[in-house]
């Protein structure tokens, strides 16, 4: 198979971090080479040197044999780059047509035209004229890929393209993907989910903190063997545990909500009851109501008062304040901006949810929220351990913990969580499910809202599905197979 | 001027809307790409007194609106530099422009305080001059009234029709992405910023050689206000801009006729229905309660800064 | 770190000042030295000036505290310029009602009656703001000019002087000592104005740093999603911010009308309300801050009539002047974040 593209040794150190240390790869005609690693592996900064987002400090690049060094996207795009985002990259209030324009370098003349020839050459169905906020995930990507092809790139980067795709949605998607291998284009595959790259992709390429710790050929390896190569050591899963239901904490019925976000999905008629000893995992692809369904939860946004009955009593018109008196915590996925304050130290941030014990007539006591943020720090193992460090300086690992930690320490009998793992470490992820579980064991009640499904499996007793602002009825997680929640993820968008 | 008050009323309504008509469309465009410019009043007062000084010193009307283009160019670039390279706080820096200005324009204008300035001729248009009610209401204005329409015209096109409209637009609505796909996220909005100073020096000085004609400090008395309120009025489509401008316009006119014609209210209750009607409009525009509700470009007024 | 870019900001507006005095044709040290130097320790003028410094300055400071609450919570009040002057109209009103009757309670109902004012001014932007979602920089910036209409037409009609044979303006609080705001101790410019700022001064600092609201307000104004997430109710935080900041500059209406001024007139109001944004900016929204910065720009304003006396030079100069400081201010806020960025670079 002769190379399209290699990269050789290439280099990028940022103020303190080395992203990429001397990364060499090779991707051939006509293959599809995966790129594997963690978060913070690396694998952003190589692509977006690739598509001339980045300038590397050291290294060369070839293309099709001629040397290759981007100045923009403009240039990676000339040179036949395309790239697929999956993040950033649509325009919500412009239409499909308008935003696979911007993508290009020069408007097509009848551009919708092109637009609908290509997705039935290659069954991805799209409306030119549609909003982009409008459509769902998949969707959404389909115009990401339209885009993309209409330049007819020689080598394809997709970054994560599945993770927000139901699992019908993603085997679409790979049709099309053997379909444009098959035509001879190259594609670059990013992902961390090991069991696609296996039935997908010709070759892999691992890399591990900035390093290349490995190639091989995923059809010839395990899942493990892969998992084993990324992560670089074997992690504990916490241990398997017996649930017994307790007494109802928390009783939703009839819960609807319209979306704050003008392009979100309005919860639809939610209803479960969690007990005490219960983790209740709540699956779906994001922008499926996930955010949503916390914001009723935690008291963000406010409903009917008998919607969310919290042991009993009507809270559902009620404030996060108020809720948390009663018992009734929350911790949102977006860290920074919403959990936290980015230029606040951490004992300001333990303020803000923990202000109800650290005041008296509203003045407040700073001795006593620095001791509470300490506490969390050493309870949670928080490196560095200093509570006057701004969030900003922290670790995604090390600020979950400490915003989890921030909430069990104030011994919630109902927790609910969005994204606990969400960007964090191994290790930290670990250590977090393992303080899910110990609350749990100790009688409170615990919602893991999550798009992992491996997490959920692993920690959660009960299980549902939320998609297109509706949850499926709860179930039992250990009758559960991977083929039923595929059908429940789908759910309103199966059909799209 | 005409036998029907009602004619002089609408030809009056024109004369008023076209200030903050240029002002309004020059904000538009800035804001369409994601920058909250609160220097409007600034830059138009700056631009009503250069234009009616450089039009004083050289006889030339068109001398003059050159030479306001360039007055408020000259203050949104200082606000262009500040908020897109020193990333400073673009409302701190707006209302900046706005304190600045006033000041500035009080300075260039202390030798030109109670001279008349040179007056400005309709366009000759004609025959069209003669059409019943059309001609006096229509045709009989400067040519800047006509530009200035022009110029919305020319927005609405750009905007919508055009790959430079659609880059400005989506810079507007999301900064990174567009990045990501290599759009030049500062230097579109340097050039929107700029061109809404040229606006809007252009709306003060048809306010100062046109309107009044006459130079007096503070003499924009709100209207770059107005014109920033006029872009929510209009939900951020250059017509409502157009549309907006007309309502307001009239209403000054009818609230001057009023005074002229000794209606028994003290004139100062009068003068309040400009701002008062403005405030009315933005309440009734924001509550949503209209169809069509307005939508605000999604980056609007926030910082962008390239990841590197 | 901030202190040295404040000094080079003000260093950076002394040399800009400077060149802009010498286009128009006089000595630039001279006028610095008028301007910054005289009112202070020259022999004759300090006298009267220095006292003026505090009259000046109160007004500025007080406006400006309330403002930096809401500006650092990204509730934006610009009509504190109309406030000021609803709060005089009202302070005024409540004195001039017991015209001429003597009694020790009308200056405290002029006090409480010009914060008042100011305060439900303020609430028109608040209440269009939580109930419609309205844009409170446009509103409360478009009340400025109703408020100075109002007062224009106070000052010609309901409120003027029966017995000042027709000229515009109200009686002169001078002439009526039980509502007069008058100077407390001979020839240091203290007024009952002054005393209010002092005491928000302390209020202020105690409310950031160790009270809840401050905390809230800075929640709100860092990440707003995150102070709803922990319980701060965002259209309470408008009305108290609006509310705040509305009433403090009600009160330096009054304290101005019934002191300084001494009368409802057409144009009492010296644009401290607009100034006073240039004061909270410059302060960098901290207490302390802004009483520096209130300081500093009362003395422009004063060396400024000094400069336009003795050199004659233009009043307007001195506002481009005020406006320079805040642009080299906000310029050289950006010099801090980078150096400070480029510090952890090199501690890594």
């Amino acid at each position: 198979m002769a190379a399209l593209l290699v990269l050789d040794s290439l280099t990028k150190t940022y103020p303190g971090v080395v992203a990429n240390s001397a990364v060499s790869l090779e991707v051939g005609q006509g293959e599809i080479h995966a790129l594997l690693g963690e978060n913070g592996a690396g694998k952003s900064t190589l692509v977006r040197m690739i598509y001339g987002l980045v300038r590397p400090d050291s290294g060369t690049m070839t293309l099709d044999g001629a040397p290759f060094m981007p100045l923009g996207p403009q240039a990676a795009r000339t040179a036949g780059i395309g790239m697929v985002f999956q993040h950033f990259s649509l325009f919500d209030a412009l239409n499909v047509a308008e935003n696979v324009a911007l993508g290009m370098d020069a408007t097509p003349p009848n551009l919708a035209g092109s637009i609908r020839k290509i997705s039935t050459d290659y069954g991805l169905a799209l409306e030119p004229d549609r909003l982009a906020g409008d459509l769902s995930a998949g969707e959404r990507q389909r115009v990401e890929i339209v885009r993309c092809l209409l330049q007819k790139p020689r080598l394809m980067v997709m970054d994560e393209p599945t993770s927000v795709l139901a699992p019908q949605e993603a085997d679409r998607l790979f049709q099309t993907l053997r379909r444009l291998r098959a035509e001879g284009m190259s594609i670059l595959y990013i992902s961390h989910r090991l069991r696609e790259i296996r039935h997908l992709c010709d070759r892999a390429t691992i890399l591990r903190r900035g390093k290349v710790a490995g190639i091989c050929i995923p059809a010839e390896e395990s899942v493990q063997s892969i998992a084993g190569m990324v992560v670089g050591t074997q992690m504990t899963s916490p241990a398997g545990r017996v649930y017994t239901p307790g007494k109802v904490l928390l009783s939703v019925t009839q819960l609807s909500l319209g979306s704050d976000d003008p392009f979100g999905p309005s919860l639809k008629d939610v209803r479960f009851d969690l007990h005490a000893g219960e983790v209740l995992g709540i699956a779906g692809v994001a922008g499926n109501g996930q955010n949503e369904l916390l914001a009723a939860l935690s008291g963000e946004a406010r409903t009917q008062p008998g919607a969310i009955l919290m042991k009993g009593e009507p809270v559902g018109d009620r404030g996060p304040d108020h809720r948390r008196l009663r018992g009734l915590l929350a911790a949102p996925e977006e860290r920074l901006g919403h959990a936290a304050v980015q230029d606040m130290s951490l004992t300001e941030n333990a303020l803000l949810t923990g202000w109800q014990g650290l005041h008296n007539r509203g003045f407040i006591n700073w001795g006593a929220a620095t001791s509470f943020a300490r506490a969390v720090i050493e309870r949670f193992d928080v490196r560095p351990p200093n509570p006057a460090n701004a969030a900003k300086v922290m670790s995604g690992g090390n600020l979950q913990k400490f915003l989890i930690g921030r909430e069990i320490l104030q011994h919630p009998e109902v927790f609910v969580v969005n994204q606990p793992t969400w960007g964090v470490d191994a290790a930290a992820a670990a250590a977090i499910r393992t303080a899910l579980l110990e609350l749990a064991d100790n009688g409170a009640g615990v919602v893991v809202i999550s798009h992992d499904l491996d997490e959920l499996m692993q920690i959660s007793d009960n299980f549902a599905v939320l998609a297109g602002g509706q949850l499926s009825p709860v179930q039992r997680t250990s009758g559960v197979t991977a083929e039923d929640i595929g059908v429940l993820m789908g759910g309103t968008h199966a059909t799209a | 001027m005409t036998d029907f008050p009602i004619l002089a009323l609408l030809a009056g309504m024109i004369v008023a809307a076209t200030p903050i008509l240029l002002a309004g469309i020059g904000e538009l465009v800035v804001e369409k790409a994601g920058v909250l410019n609160l220097g409007v009043e600034g830059m138009m007062i700056v631009g009503a007194i250069c234009g009616f000084a450089v039009a004083y010193e050289t006889q030339s009307v068109t001398l003059g609106y050159l030479g306001a283009a360039m007055g408020g160019a000259a203050l949104a670039l200082v606000f262009g530099v500040l908020t897109q390279f020193l990333m400073t706080n673009q409302v701190a820096t707006g209302l900046a422009l706005t304190l600045t200005g006033l000041g500035v324009a009080a300075l260039i204008g202390q030798p030109y305080i109670g001279i008349r300035g040179t007056t400005v001729g309709a366009v000759p248009l004609g025959p069209m001059r003669e059409i019943p009610v059309l001609g006096p209401v229509l045709f009989r204005h400067d040519a800047m009234v006509y530009i200035s329409i022009l110029i919305v015209a020319c927005v609405w096109y750009v905007l919508r029709f055009t790959r430079a409209g659609l880059v400005l637009r989506a810079i507007g609505e999301n900064h990174h992405a567009a990045h990501a796909l290599g759009c030049k996220v500062i230097v579109t909005r340097l050039a929107a910023i700029v061109f809404g100073g040229v606006c809007a020096g252009l709306g003060g000085a048809y306010l100062s050689l046109v309107r009044v004609p006459q130079w007096a400090e503070g003499m924009t008395a709100g209207a770059g206000w107005i014109a920033l309120a006029l872009v929510v009025f209009a939900g951020w489509r250059a017509w409502g801009v157009l549309v907006g401008a007309c309502l307001f316009g009239g209403l000054t006119a009818l609230q001057l006729f009023l005074q002229a014609a000794g209606v028994a209210v003290l004139g100062e209750y009068l003068s309040m229905i400009p701002y008062v009607m403005t405030i009315v409009a933005l309440v009734i525009i924001s509550s949503g309660r209209v169809r069509a509700a307005p939508c605000a470009p999604a980056s609007l007024g926030l910082p962008f800064t390239a990841a590197t | 770190m901030t202190v040295l870019a404040q000094l080079i900001a003000v260093t950076a507006t002394m040399v800009a000042g400077g060149i802009l005095f010498w286009f128009l044709g006089k000595n630039p040290f001279e006028v610095i030295r008028i301007i910054f130097w005289d009112p202070l320790f020259d022999e004759n003028l300090s006298s009267y000036a220095r006292p003026q410094l505090l009259v000046k300055a109160a007004p500025l400071i007080l406006i400006a505290l309330g403002l930096s609450l809401g500006f650092r919570a990204g509730i934006w009040n610009i009509g504190a310029e109309g406030q000021f002057i609803i709060g005089a109209i009202f302070g005024a009103g409540a004195g001039l009602a017991f015209y001429p009757a003597e009694s020790a309670i009308i200056f405290p109902l002029m006090v409480f009656a010009g914060a008042l004012g100011g305060f439900l001014w303020a609430m028109i932007p608040a209440i269009l703001k939580t109930r419609f979602n309205t844009n409170e920089i446009l509103v409360s910036l478009l009340l400025v000019y109703v408020a100075e209409l109002i007062l224009a037409s106070m000052s010609l009609g309901l409120m003027r002087n029966p017995e000042g044979s027709g000229f515009p303006g109200s009686r002169n609080f001078r002439s009526y000592p039980s509502a007069h705001n008058a100077e407390l101790i001979a020839n240091t410019g203290i007024h009952w104005g002054v005393i209010t700022t002092v005491f928000a001064l302390a209020v202020a600092c105690v409310l950031l740093q160790r009270h809840m609201l401050g905390y809230q307000i800075r929640l709100a104004g860092q990440a707003a999603r995150a102070a709803r997430f922990s319980g701060v109710n965002p259209a309470g935080l408008v009305i108290i911010c609006l509310g705040i900041s509305g009433s403090a500059a009600g009160l330096a209406g009054m304290f101005e009308v019934s002191g300084p001024s001494g009368q409802i007139s057409i144009d009492f109001n010296a644009g401290y309300g607009f100034t006073a944004i240039i004061v909270a900016f410059l302060g960098r929204l901290n207490p302390i801050g802004i009483m520096f910065a209130g300081l500093l720009l009362a003395l422009t304003y004063i060396g400024g009539e000094l400069a336009s006396l003795r050199l004659g030079l233009p009043s307007a100069a001195i506002q481009v002047f005020q406006g320079m400081f805040l642009f080299f201010m906000l310029a050289t806020d950006v010099l801090v974040t980078f150096c400070l960025r480029w510090r952890s670079r090199m501690a890594i």
